[in-house]
């Protein structure tokens, strides 16, 4: 039995006056691909802020078994990609100085990783300082496919690229846990097929677990394990042949009926 | 051009403080252009100048008074950006006139002590005294460790803030440091080329140099030497076909920048490599 990565227990997050997010329960399990659905607006980034330490909640995020004041040096090991970047379209960076950012600040991520083994979670890749920063950085590059454009300037790169330097940056310090917000909005379908191969070889090659949040149905009963269905409560969280048999759920929740159209035909 | 000038006291003096300037600036320039900071400099010189009056009137020796409502007034501003949402280009403007508000109602309340503003608005490098240029080179010498040790830490702050934020990087703390050193840059800088031009030397070189469409490193290593060429040759220039200095120097960023536009849009600078597409299986 995978213990657990993340545990998020009775979560509500009060947004501008209003309950964003209403008592939320899930966890996830070492080596999970958690899909997460819901529409626009049904408090899924604002979620995902909580759990990186950007917004304030009630109810209690655990992460590796540490809550509160504990959970806070184990922030800098979850590698997390916003749903849109915004940068200067001249910034004078190229993707291999990008990607490197992500292996910052050195010493936080040595401690949380010091924390973890201390407590004897059994991480295996803990952040290796033995290996080159370069290296590292290149490797990284190659998993994500954009080793050849690793001197190209992060401005000249098209929409499909720039995700995945986004995701290589979060990659780079080797996470305990990615969380990728939406990360195909604005990709074309090429783009998001590559992205979709990647998602798969992170989670079962790289062995990373993965919270992701998408409107992509169709996406979701091809690579998640698990599925969390949300509108600012938690309708469903369980196997994703669960959901995906549950005809009730998928009709009231789903986010358009072509895909759901889509998944019936598979 | 004999180079006999190069013998003169003061113009070696000039030019070596010159030189130091014109790294710092570009230095601090690039992060201060890239987070929308432009006219920040220009904010901080005439805020140092209305702390030089305070000095003036205290009886202390300016720059220490300059220094200190710079930076003082620097953070109070980035407090209140934080706390009421003003806009970036607002807040520089309430420092920019509130510092020159204090200068020149004390100088006029004041009536009579004698403040050479002529040096202050349009700097002075060439009547700099060897205690000063040592003074400088010192304080230069600090800016770049300072800015060489936070490299990384500032570029992915500039980048993406939230990211640098959640990835553990002390913020708030970060930008507190970044606001003394531009405080420290700027009323180093002031000698040079005078509170109404610093932002030339801030600004130019660097936007120059990220019309090359280069990395980070590269950009960084461009702008210091158009800064630095700008300084020397606008230093000597201006000894020969005697004009003021700070103008000369200011001209030739500009020079340079138009320069360098003409030759990006005639294709010898700044070209992308075409994209390779990759074959689609």
């Amino acid at each position: 039995m995978s213990m657990n990565v993340l545990e998020v227990n009775d979560v509500s997050i009060k947004y501008n006056g209003y309950l964003a997010v209403d008592k939320i329960n899930f966890s996830v399990k070492e080596g999970d691909l958690l899909g997460i659905v819901g529409p626009n607006g049904a408090g899924k980034t604002t979620l995902f802020k909580a759990i990186i330490g950007l917004q304030n909640y009630t109810g209690s995020i655990k992460l590796f078994g540490y809550e509160g004041k504990d959970y806070h040096p184990l922030l800098p090991l979850i590698g997390y990609v916003s749903q849109k970047v915004n940068f200067e379209q001249n910034f004078p960076a190229t993707v291999q100085e990008v990607v490197s950012m992500g292996l910052l600040p050195e010493k936080k991520l040595v401690k949380g990783a010091i924390l973890l083994q201390n407590c004897g979670c059994c991480w295996s890749r803990i952040y290796k300082k033995l290996e080159k920063d370069s290296d590292k950085v290149l490797q990284t590059l190659r998993t994500v496919g954009l080793e050849s454009l690793k001197d190209r300037r992060i401005g000249d790169l098209s929409g499909g690229e720039l995700q995945r330097v986004f995701i290589a940056k979060a990659l780079v310090k080797d996470p305990v846990l990615l969380i990728l917000d939406e990360p195909v909005t604005g990709v074309d379908m090429e783009a998001q097929s590559k992205f979709y191969n990647l998602l798969q070889t992170i989670n079962k090659e790289n062995k990373i677990t993965i919270v992701w949040s998408s409107h992509d149905l169709e996406a979701i009963s091809k690579l998640a394990n698990r599925v969390a269905c949300m509108n600012r409560k938690l309708f469903f969280h369980g196997e994703k042949g669960e959901f995906f048999s549950n005809k009730e759920l998928l009709k009231t929740y789903a986010e358009s009926a072509m895909q759901m159209h889509m998944h019936d035909h598979d | 051009m004999s180079l006999e000038i190069l013998s003169y006291s003061f113009m070696q003096k000039g030019l070596v403080a010159g030189m130091a300037i014109a790294i710092i600036c570009s230095l601090m320039g690039i992060f201060l252009v890239l987070r929308r900071y432009s006219l920040f400099g220009d904010a901080l010189a005439h805020m140092a100048f209305g702390g030089i009056s305070v000095g003036m009137l205290a009886g202390v020796y300016p720059l220490w008074t300059a220094f200190a409502v710079s930076v003082l007034g620097a953070l109070g501003i980035t407090k209140l950006r934080k706390s009421t949402k003003i806009s970036g280009d607002a807040a520089i403007a309430v420092l920019l006139v509130s510092g020159l508000g204090v200068g020149v109602l004390l100088i006029s309340a004041t009536d009579g002590f004698r403040v050479d503003l002529f040096s202050f608005l349009f700097g002075s490098i060439l009547l700099i005294s060897t205690e000063d240029t040592l003074l400088i080179l010192g304080i230069s010498a600090g800016v770049v460790a300072a800015l060489t040790a936070l490299r990384k830490q500032l570029l992915h702050m500039t980048f993406d803030e939230e990211q640098a934020k959640v990835s553990g990087l002390n913020i708030d703390r970060l930008n507190y440091i970044f606001v003394v050193l531009a405080s420290i840059t700027v009323i180093t800088s002031m000698r040079l080329v005078g509170i109404l031009l610093i932002s030339a030397l801030i600004v130019l070189p660097n936007i120059t140099s990220m019309l090359f469409g280069k990395g980070f490193k590269k950009t960084v290593i461009i702008s210091m030497s158009i800064s630095v060429f700008s300084v020397v040759s606008g230093i000597i220039l201006s000894y020969y076909l005697d004009l003021a200095p700070s103008g000369t120097i200011v001209m030739i960023t500009v020079a340079v920048l138009i320069g360098t536009l003409i030759a990006k849009y005639a294709g010898i600078v700044g070209k992308s490599k075409p994209l390779e597409y990759q074959k689609v299986t």
